[in-house]
């Protein structure tokens, strides 16, 4: 047994170790496989809301992976995949919220506190070079001069 | 005085925004989730019965009249919970219990129903969970109101309790016992 075999035998034990939570068949093609993968780690485990379905060995995240694979069998969309659940379990499925008119504050609220902040900045900036020179100000430019 | 009102009212936006963050916190720690499904039409599906062995139940027949569709599973304690209040809403008679059994045995679901009584006027067994997912169950028991034209009106996640059925379920009923017929009415 030579050491590329030893090697590529590790691998796959290592991979299968890491596939230990998810029973559902591999999809035929790599591609899909690709993107099953990045599916499932997409949505929230509905009963235990902070894993991903993708680390969940709950039943009911298993029942879902094999939705996802089988949907992604049928031909489907990542964005159809993405509606068929929200459209079942409601938009908290999703890690990453969706750009919507009920979601534009989060989006917004970063922007809005820069500009607020530069905004506080500016005028602070502005009112401090108005100020006349204070007499520490003076004092430190006579010693210095 | 004056160079105080901008920090101040900083800190009161603030102050407001965390304590709506806070008040609106989950309390148990799971976050219960509205339903999509509320004010849409019930998903379709046909079941088999789990009591009239190899006879199919579809999903059209809760059209025409008010139903609580409740789902649950021997496997469940809450279930257990939340049998007695079931037995006591099928005794006032004013609405139907559809049964889904989730992912459940068959034998132990039909021993259930036979030690601690039966709720339900139909129970279909959903063993593989395809139809529990079209109705966006994620824990079960959770009950599901269905008005006379198949719309899901209102949604119970957990075990329902007297207090809950007649707040939130029974006043859909009373005020509307055709259900949301817009061109009826």
């Amino acid at each position: 047994m030579n050491i590329r075999a030893l090697l590529v035998t590790a691998a796959l034990c290592w991979s299968a170790l890491a596939l230990a939570v998810d029973n559902t068949p591999p999809l035929p093609d790599p591609l899909m496989q690709q993107r099953y993968i990045a599916l499932i780690n997409e949505f929230r485990c509905m009963q235990c809301q902070n894993e991903a379905l993708a680390d969940s060995n709950v039943s009911l995240a298993a029942d879902l992976r094999l939705e996802v694979h089988d949907l992604i069998l049928k031909g489907k969309s990542d964005d159809e995949i993405r509606d068929y659940l929200v459209a079942r379990y409601g938009e908290f499925i999703l890690f990453r919220p969706r750009m919507s008119l009920r979601n534009a504050w989060l989006w917004a609220a970063p922007a809005v506190m820069l500009l607020g902040g530069i905004g506080i900045a500016l005028r602070v900036m502005r009112k401090r070079a108005q100020l006349p020179i204070t007499d520490e100000d003076a004092s430190d430019s006579t010693t210095d001069a | 005085m004056k160079r105080f009102l901008l920090p101040l009212g900083v800190f009161a936006l603030l102050v407001i925004v965390l304590a709506f963050g806070i008040y609106n916190a989950p309390r148990n720690g799971s976050k219960v989730i509205d339903s999509p499904l509320l004010g849409k039409p019930a998903p379709e599906f046909t079941l088999p019965k789990l009591l009239e062995a190899g006879q199919p139940y579809d999903g059209k027949s809760l059209v025409g009249g008010w139903h609580l569709v409740n789902v649950w599973g021997t496997w469940c304690g809450e279930c257990r919970a939340e049998h007695a209040t079931l037995l006591q809403i099928k005794g006032e008679g004013r609405v139907p219990i559809l049964g889904i059994d989730w992912k459940d045995d068959d034998a132990q679901a039909t021993a259930w129903l036979s030690q601690l009584g039966n709720p339900y006027e139909t129970v279909i067994a959903d063993r593989d969970g395809r139809v529990a997912i079209d109705w966006g169950v994620y824990g079960a028991p959770e009950s599901f109101l269905v008005d006379p034209q198949g719309i899901v009106v209102e949604k119970q996640t957990g075990a329902m309790t007297m207090e809950d059925w007649q707040k939130k379920f029974l006043p859909h009923l009373a005020a509307n016992p055709q259900g949301n017929a817009k061109a009826g009415s």
